[in-house]
């Protein structure tokens, strides 16, 4: 049986720890609502550079002269994953669940007798794969997301490193992990083929409006693809940390809210124990004193 | 001239702007060429630049991109820039001091990669300081 000092200490310590984790949560709220506002913005761009592209595609079609990025090596033999999680923890099942679905990725492959690669963009993926895949680690980007959220350029960065490895022949075959932000509460681990670029979002509705038209290209369509392909591997990147970052405050937001009504109960709990101690404590002495005077 | 063509200015963390013009001058990389209602469709790169807005007849904005892509049809005209800044906000040192560094990239450059990066850092400083100085 707990003292009462001991009890006491554990009712203040448990009373602090809820008042960090309400305030993170706070701040995770409002972080939230900046990162979500990004996400949101950036999606006019990625829509009509996915419309463009696929117009572009199908125009170009798979000829011989079709770039690389648009064709594949016509490999596939080395892959390359990217993995996008937070820099830092507390934040629920996010990191867990994006690094298991890399990590299930990764040995599924292995077993087919493929070469995996991996780049880990933040903190926590790095360290939860680096144990077991230490060795397919060919990069690793830290503190994506600074104090005005987070910048294009450290998108293009990652895209340039993805690139270079492209030309350079080090995979075959691009694929991004991420969490996609579907509501504060819910993330959904997504895997993302980026290279060979798989054209999927030319909707039927966008199909009968844009393809009617002869579309002009200047200087041509393969020029045209050859720069947009490579842009389109920064725009998805942007994209991918975006969506990761509203998730990972989504999540970090709910899970500091289980945490402060966990403690909420848990000082509930600890109080009534706290109580009851005491009043037993007191009629504990009371009856030794009653005792005491009747034994008199 | 009441006719307009809408103007979309996007750039990878936002839609810029969206609003119609009368007729709008994008920098290709085959050459300027001016958009005026019912264009003809057409898709085209954009090399550094500037993008003037015409209003009435004049000049009424002027906008600096560095690089992109531009998709013309009759009704619009949609400009995917990779980084946009009003021609009034840029400024003659920093333009400079983005030359002087594109120009000691190009010099360290040891892949073709790096090289071929610091070229373009190079032609898109140079098109800020040519934007300034007209």
């Amino acid at each position: 049986m707990a003292s009462l000092k001991d009890l006491r200490s554990r009712i203040a310590s448990v009373k602090s720890t809820r008042k960090i984790t309400s305030a993170m949560k706070m701040v995770a709220a409002s972080k939230l609502r900046r990162a979500q506002d990004a996400a949101e913005a950036a999606r006019p761009y990625a829509e009509r550079m996915g419309t463009m592209l696929g117009r572009l595609a199908t125009a170009v079609g798979s000829n011989e002269g079709a770039p690389k990025l648009l064709a594949g090596t016509g490999k596939d033999d080395v892959h390359l994953l990217v993995v996008f999680t937070a820099d830092r923890g507390l934040c629920g099942g996010f990191n867990a669940s994006i690094v298991k679905a890399a990590r299930l990725k990764a040995i599924a492959l292995k077993g087919e007798g493929k070469t995996v690669k991996i780049i880990c963009v933040g903190r926590k993926g790095s360290d939860a794969l680096k144990r077991e895949f230490g060795d397919n680690i060919v990069a690793r980007y830290t503190g994506i997301e600074g104090k005005k959220g987070i910048d294009f350029s450290s998108a293009t960065e990652v895209a340039d490193k993805v690139l270079a490895l492209y030309d350079e022949g080090e995979f075959d075959v691009c694929t991004i992990f991420y969490n996609k932000f579907v509501s504060a509460i819910s993330q959904v681990a997504t895997a993302q083929q980026l290279i060979p670029f798989a054209g999927e979002e030319v909707d039927g509705e966008e199909e009968a409006t844009g393809s009617s038209a002869v579309y002009d290209y200047e200087p041509s369509e393969e020029a045209i693809l050859a720069d947009l392909l490579p842009r389109n591997v920064g725009v998805q990147i942007f994209g991918a940390m975006l969506e990761s970052s509203a998730s990972e405050h989504g999540a970090r937001m709910s899970a500091m809210d289980n945490a402060t009504r966990n403690a909420g109960d848990m000082i509930d709990r600890l109080s009534i124990q706290y109580n009851r101690s005491r009043q037993a404590q007191i009629t504990n002495e009371l009856i030794e004193i009653i005792s005491g005077a009747e034994a008199l | 001239m009441t006719d307009t063509t809408v103007l979309e200015l996007v750039s990878p963390s936002a839609l810029l702007k969206s609003e119609p013009v009368e007729m709008v001058v994008v920098p290709g990389t085959d050459g300027n060429f001016g958009v005026l209602p019912k264009h003809s469709p057409m898709i085209s790169t954009i090399r550094p630049g500037v993008i003037d807005i015409y209003a009435g007849g004049k000049v009424s904005e002027r906008i600096f991109v560095a690089g992109g892509v531009a998709e013309v049809n009759p009704e619009r005209c949609t400009i995917l820039a990779e980084e946009a800044v009003p021609v009034a906000d840029l400024k003659a040192d920093e333009a400079q001091a983005r030359l002087e560094a594109a120009e000691a990239a190009l010099k360290s450059a040891e892949t073709a990669h790096d090289k071929a990066n610091a070229e373009r850092a190079l032609d898109i400083a140079r098109a800020q300081i040519q934007a300034l100085t007209n």
